[in-house]
């Protein structure tokens, strides 16, 4: 029994990890309609900023917070140079520009970082070894599921209270009547980029804690299941983005487990989607795709 | 030509090949798929077994031909229910799964893939004169395929698919024969590429395998086999030519895709097109 709880604490973790991630994919897909696939070099720039300032400044806190802005602007700096020039294109024109992105920027790492990846100095948040209801899970782990939790439940609230938050909903559901009632839509898109980029470098940093260790090609894989989870959560739907981030976190902990010896983790979050794609068109969440 | 000749030409054959077989799955009939890699990896790993088993290299090839377009089908059938982008990242998965699956079977040698595939008897200028022979004739099918009623209904289906129906073109029946026709192709390379290498690892399959044949499609400008063959040609060739820089190969990949999409969104058809328009005088 603590066994199953101990896979479905993971599960949780790597979900709420998912999580950060989709959102701003799901964002930008649902302005865009684009398919962010260099989301993931963001995640990867998140990560590779925390270990190296934490390790040049020695200070951890100060790593998190460059790897959120660092991720932002070059998050921004995306749209503003790739994305916005190919908006009249057909999509998948910006899809392989972004792809083509992903590649260069992680080679990039690797040349400049080394192939081996890094390690932080001084991290001793993931062996801090804690006992709750049983179970024995590490400082590194809470923090990820109460700062997942935090970051989604303020961007419930900023998109339901403020002005600028409905805006950016209104600009999702209908851009032209948006636009028409005085929202600027660039100015959403550049809000879109900034935050969702700054949650995907957060995603980065915190994996970087939780492994102590980053190497080049540690967002390739991740980018992929982040596509896989918002196209499970119906494409934009950010309620059905975190329930399909949770629920392919589950399914993976588990399908490890229990069909590890005929395919390899990436493989089952994929037959996941196939199987759930074949049973529900629209995604888990979605309506009935246009 | 040396050993060395020969064996970029035959490399290059194989390219020629996926690429203009994905280009009637996607640039023809609109099926965005990112999981070509997984049919050519299905028909290298079926003549392999075959060859190894000790079946003659016809019967291999067809073995290739037959289970890649057999799971080429099944994905088509993905595609009658799904649209664009979730099309798109379900071939993704296709491509994922694929290895992931091959990784843990035993029987087709895991990680370390199927080694001592038995030689095809040609010697490798007769293996790489197979590939050119089998190149040439996909190019001309992709040609005659274009020029044909069913080329027209192919990019109906592309273009929108609701008008495509409602003028009585079978729209499910087309994408499912695109898919076919694209995966058995993509099927025969993968057989040839097993004789050709005498030995298959999963990672020759992988997901970035199927990006660069989608860059070639792109580049090439989709829905244009000449273009697309082009594409194919020059980026086997790129990486030889560059082989000093070899470290940096990726990096300038994934350059030369971002800025060839970003500065002629068109491929190399399109830029044809814009030159000729040019020299018209318009």
């Amino acid at each position: 029994m603590l066994y199953f709880l101990d896979l479905a604490w993971n599960g949780l973790v790597f979900g709420a990890m998912y999580a950060l991630m989709a959102v701003g994919l799901t964002l930008v897909y649902g302005l865009l309609r684009i398919l962010h696939i260099a989301h993931a070099a963001v995640y990867a720039l998140g990560a590779y900023m925390a270990v190296v300032v934490a390790n040049g400044s020695g200070n951890i806190a100060l790593g998190i917070v460059a790897a959120a802005a660092a991720a932002s602007l070059v998050g921004v700096a995306i749209y503003r140079l790739l994305y916005q020039p190919l908006l009249d294109h057909p999509p998948y024109v910006a899809m392989i520009a972004s792809i083509g992105l992903l590649v260069f920027m992680e080679d990039g790492f690797r040349i400049t970082f080394g192939e081996q990846g890094l390690t932080f100095l001084r991290n001793p948040y993931p062996t801090q070894v804690h006992e709750l209801a049983g179970l024995s899970v590490n400082t590194v782990q809470i923090v990820i599921i109460v700062m997942a939790t935090v970051c989604l439940i303020g961007l419930a609230l900023f998109t339901t209270r403020t002005r600028i938050g409905i805006g950016w909903r209104a600009t999702v559901s209908d851009p032209v009547m948006a636009t028409s009632f005085g929202v600027s839509a660039i100015k959403v898109r550049y809000l879109n980029f900034a935050i969702g980029s700054a949650l995907a470098g957060l995603a980065g940093a915190f994996i970087a804690l939780l492994n102590n260790f980053v190497e080049p090609t540690m967002g390739f894989v991740v980018s992929y299941k982040a596509l896989a989870v918002i196209v499970l959560g119906g494409l934009g739907n950010l309620l059905g983005t975190l329930i399909a981030s949770v629920a392919l976190g589950l399914a993976e902990s588990y399908g490890t487990i229990f069909v590890g010896g005929l395919l390899d983790r990436d493989a089952i979050a994929f037959l996941f989607l196939i199987v759930v794609l074949i049973i529900r068109p629209q995604g888990l969440a979605g309506i009935k795709a246009v | 030509m040396s050993a060395y000749g020969y064996s970029v030409m035959a490399v290059m054959g194989l390219n020629v090949m996926l690429a203009v077989s994905l280009n009637m799955i996607t640039g023809l009939c609109g099926q965005f798929s990112l999981g070509h890699a997984a049919f050519y990896g299905a028909g290298a790993y079926a003549a392999a077994s075959f060859a190894t088993a000790g079946a003659a290299l016809p019967l291999s090839l067809v073995a290739g031909i037959v289970v890649s377009s057999l799971l080429g089908i099944v994905v088509g059938f993905a595609s009658l229910r799904l649209r664009h982008d979730f099309l798109a990242v379900t071939t993704i998965g296709v491509s994922f799964l694929f290895v992931g699956f091959v990784r843990k079977q035993l029987w087709l040698g895991g990680e370390m893939g199927l080694g001592k595939i038995p030689p095809s008897g040609l010697g490798s200028q007769g293996n790489a004169l197979l590939i050119l022979a089998c190149t040439l004739a996909t190019v001309a099918f992709s040609l005659y395929v274009h020029r044909s009623w069913m080329g027209f209904g192919f990019r109906a289906v592309g273009d929108d698919e609701e008008t495509a129906r409602s003028i009585g073109i079978p729209v499910s029946l087309y994408k499912l024969v695109a898919f076919t026709l694209g995966t058995a192709i993509a099927g025969l390379a993968g057989g040839l590429y097993a004789y050709f290498t005498q030995f298959v690892v999963p990672d020759s399959f992988g997901f970035i395998v199927s990006v660069v044949l989608m860059a070639m499609v792109v580049i090439g400008g989709t829905g244009s086999t000449l273009g697309v063959a082009a594409a194919a040609i020059i980026l086997t060739l790129l990486p030889e030519v560059f082989r000093f820089m070899n470290e940096y190969r990726l990096l300038i990949f994934g350059g030369l895709l971002v800025l060839v999409m970003r500065f002629a969104p068109g491929g190399l058809a399109g830029l044809g097109r814009g030159g000729l328009a040019i020299l018209r005088g318009r």
